[in-house]
């Protein structure tokens, strides 16, 4: 044991866990919680400015992962498929917009789940004809590999820390974008009044695509960086997708604040809970038993949690009253 | 009789008469996609009690799918080591035999749906199609993640549960059964839509407040629809389960919930017999593209977002017109 790193229990498998531990812990579940950000804020910008529900975001999270890795296999670049990844994912957003999305806005929100969940299909059996169904696997740059040792005498991976960065960073741009540029004011007008805005002059058809190929462009942006993590391949979005379902249902939606707030309970709990629950139940029951029951009621964690929020507020932390 | 009525009839006879042929000609796969069709849209025809008469749209029913055939598994996997279920306070042991799984998988799929519906009924649209999502979704990880009946390998039956006096292994005896459950489901919905309830859950979907002023809780209304509509679909993974005769988490997947709302919208949302006009239609469509190319998916995307944009009201509304009342 790390002497001054404080033991608290061992775990079933006798690792024990040390304030050390419990502090990487905390990052991966800010990691995660950053990133599942990118897709929730897309998500609930499109719902609050157009009313539309899109299953197909997780399919555009899943088009920026192969449009990353695909760039950075044909150039070498993994910077340049982290661009590929944001423009493609964008552009697909726009043409899917153009194309179909358009025609959803005033059917009622059955007409689009079948409508995305069509795309869902097409996306992904289209992913599986260009790339095949084998997972693909990003290289790191030599800049962001290896570890950093942070205070306290861990060794973090340093891409994870960069996920945080650019996670945080780009939640902060895209409030600011929101709540201080002109694109925002008009943004935040739309969900409020769309008749209204229209009438004041302010292109809507135009302002909609641009809201949805920037939502896009985030998802597709957050699959290169979990592809790269984790590794690339059809059917990974929609995991995803769901969990940023239970990010907007949680922080309300529409509320870009609430969606940051959300994604990052979401990211700590899930975390922590597959890391804490194993070893609280192995306080009082014997090791195999405490896993497996930990284990089973930490993949329910997140979703407890939605429940609970839904209890106390049936709108979302930041939502309106009725969540209607 | 209107073009429904005789749409409906065409629809029920026509799968009762393609299993008696491939029966009489022997083939016998063929009696099996019959049943699998029958199966699937009494999995419909239970969220059409929601999404259909009460307008829940519900993201989840793989939820109460699943649960119904994770209770056929478990009660025959015990049945078949001879392991009691329950040993303590009463011992009670598992069991093949069909009519008592139906009743525990709707029992188990039913008070499901009384607690995913009381939290998801605190809130409607969007959020609604969100959140019976994410329960399902939480409990097909709690089927991935618990080791004692499969995990991801899912749960065997061996051999197929009994029924008396039939013999269920043979393809023609099992469709008899699920077709039958699915008439007899389909005529007490068709009950169902007539009584007050029915009436009360048509207010509820058209005009809540109107309901509320006349003194009925809506919230209520659609919390016993969707326990009602659980229910079926419970049965109806049962039955599923039997089918196959192995249960998995696939079961539960969003996947399965979007296919047996598919079969509801292809055969067009709240109309009696569209949910067996949109599972034949897909199972149909997946045995015939399947041959045209390995990617029959895509085709099969297309063919539904064709019909979302420009064919509403689904098959039956294709064929028999508008329903006259909203």
């Amino acid at each position: 044991m790390v002497p001054g790193c404080g033991s608290i229990s061992r775990n079933a498998r006798g690792t024990p866990v040390t304030v050390s531990l419990l502090f990487e812990q905390t990052l991966n579940g800010l990691q995660f919680g950053v990133m599942l950000f990118l897709m929730a804020a897309g998500l609930t910008l499109v719902f609050g400015v157009m009313g539309l529900i899109n299953l197909a975001h997780g399919s555009l999270y899943m088009a920026g992962a192969f449009a990353c890795a695909g760039v950075a296999a044909a150039t070498g670049s993994y910077w340049l498929g982290l661009v590929a990844s944001l423009v493609a994912a964008a552009a697909a957003g726009a043409i899917i917009e153009v194309v179909v999305i358009r025609r959803l806005y005033d059917r009622d929100h059955l007409d689009q789940v079948l409508a995305t969940f069509a795309l869902i299909l097409m996306f992904s059996e289209g992913t599986r004809w260009l790339f095949g169904s084998f997972p693909l696997y990003l290289d790191l740059p030599a800049a962001l590999k290896g570890a950093v040792r942070l205070p306290g005498g861990i060794d973090y991976p340093r891409f994870r820390l960069a996920l945080i960065a650019i996670g945080l960073a780009l939640a902060l741009a895209l409030m600011w974008l929101i709540n201080r540029t002109r694109l925002g004011m008009r943004i935040r007008a739309g969900e409020a009044d769309r008749e209204m805005i229209a009438a004041l002059g302010v292109d809507i058809t135009r302002l909609y695509t641009i809201v949805f190929a920037l939502g896009a462009g985030l998802a597709g942006l957050a699959g290169a960086l979990v592809g790269t993590v984790q590794s690339v391949q059809v059917g990974m979005g929609e995991p995803v997708l769901i969990l940023a379902f239970v990010v907007v249902v949680i922080g309300g939606i529409g509320s870009i604040k609430g969606a940051l707030l959300g994604a990052v309970l979401v990211g700590l709990t899930d975390t922590l809970g597959r890391f804490l629950l194993p070893q609280a139940f192995a306080l009082f029951m014997d090791p195999s038993r405490a896993t497996s029951i930990g284990s089973a009621l930490a993949s329910m964690s997140i979703y407890i949690l939605m429940a609970m929020v839904l209890v106390w507020k049936p709108g979302g932390l930041y939502g309106g009253a009725n969540g209607s | 009789m209107t073009r429904e009525t005789a749409l409906n009839a065409l629809l029920g006879l026509g799968l009762l008469a393609v299993a008696l042929t491939a029966h009489a000609a022997g083939w016998t796969f063929t009696v099996t996609l019959a049943t699998k069709v029958a199966i699937l849209a009494l999995a419909g025809a239970g969220l059409n009690i929601a999404l259909g008469f009460g307008g829940l749209v519900s993201f989840g029913h793989a939820a109460f799918f699943g649960i119904g055939g994770y209770a056929a598994g478990i009660l025959a996997s015990h049945a078949m080591f001879y392991e009691p279920l329950v040993t303590w306070p009463v011992e009670i042991e598992g069991t093949r035999a069909m009519p008592v799984i139906w009743l525990v998988a709707m029992a188990a799929s039913g008070l499901a749906a009384l607690a995913i519906g009381a939290l998801s009924l605190r809130t409607r649209g969007v959020f609604f199609i969100m959140i019976t999502l994410a329960f399902a979704q939480m409990i097909f990880y709690f089927a991935i993640s618990w080791p004692a009946y499969g995990g991801e390998d899912g749960l065997s039956l061996g051999v197929r549960n009994t029924f008396a006096g039939l013999n269920t292994l043979d393809p023609l005896s099992f469709f008899a059964i699920c077709y039958t459950l699915l008439m007899i489901v389909l005529g007490l919905t068709a009950l169902l839509r007539c009584s007050a309830f029915g009436l009360a859950l048509d207010g509820a979907r058209q005009n809540a407040e109107r309901l509320k002023s006349l003194g009925i809780d809506p919230t209520r209304v659609l919390l016993t629809a969707f326990c009602l509509s659980g229910m079926v679909t419970g049965l109806s993974g049962a039955l599923y389960a039997d089918l196959n005769r192995f249960v998995s988490p696939a079961m539960l997947s969003w996947q399965t919930s979007g296919e047996i709302m598919v079969f509801v919208i292809l055969g067009g949302v709240g109309r009696l017999f569209g949910p067996l006009a949109g599972a034949a239609l897909y199972i149909v469509l997946e045995h015939n593209l399947g041959g045209v190319s390995e990617h029959w998916q895509f085709l099969l995307g297309l063919l539904l977002l064709l019909v979302v944009l420009f064919a509403r009201g689904g098959l039956i509304g294709l064929v028999a017109g508008e329903r006259r009342h909203g």
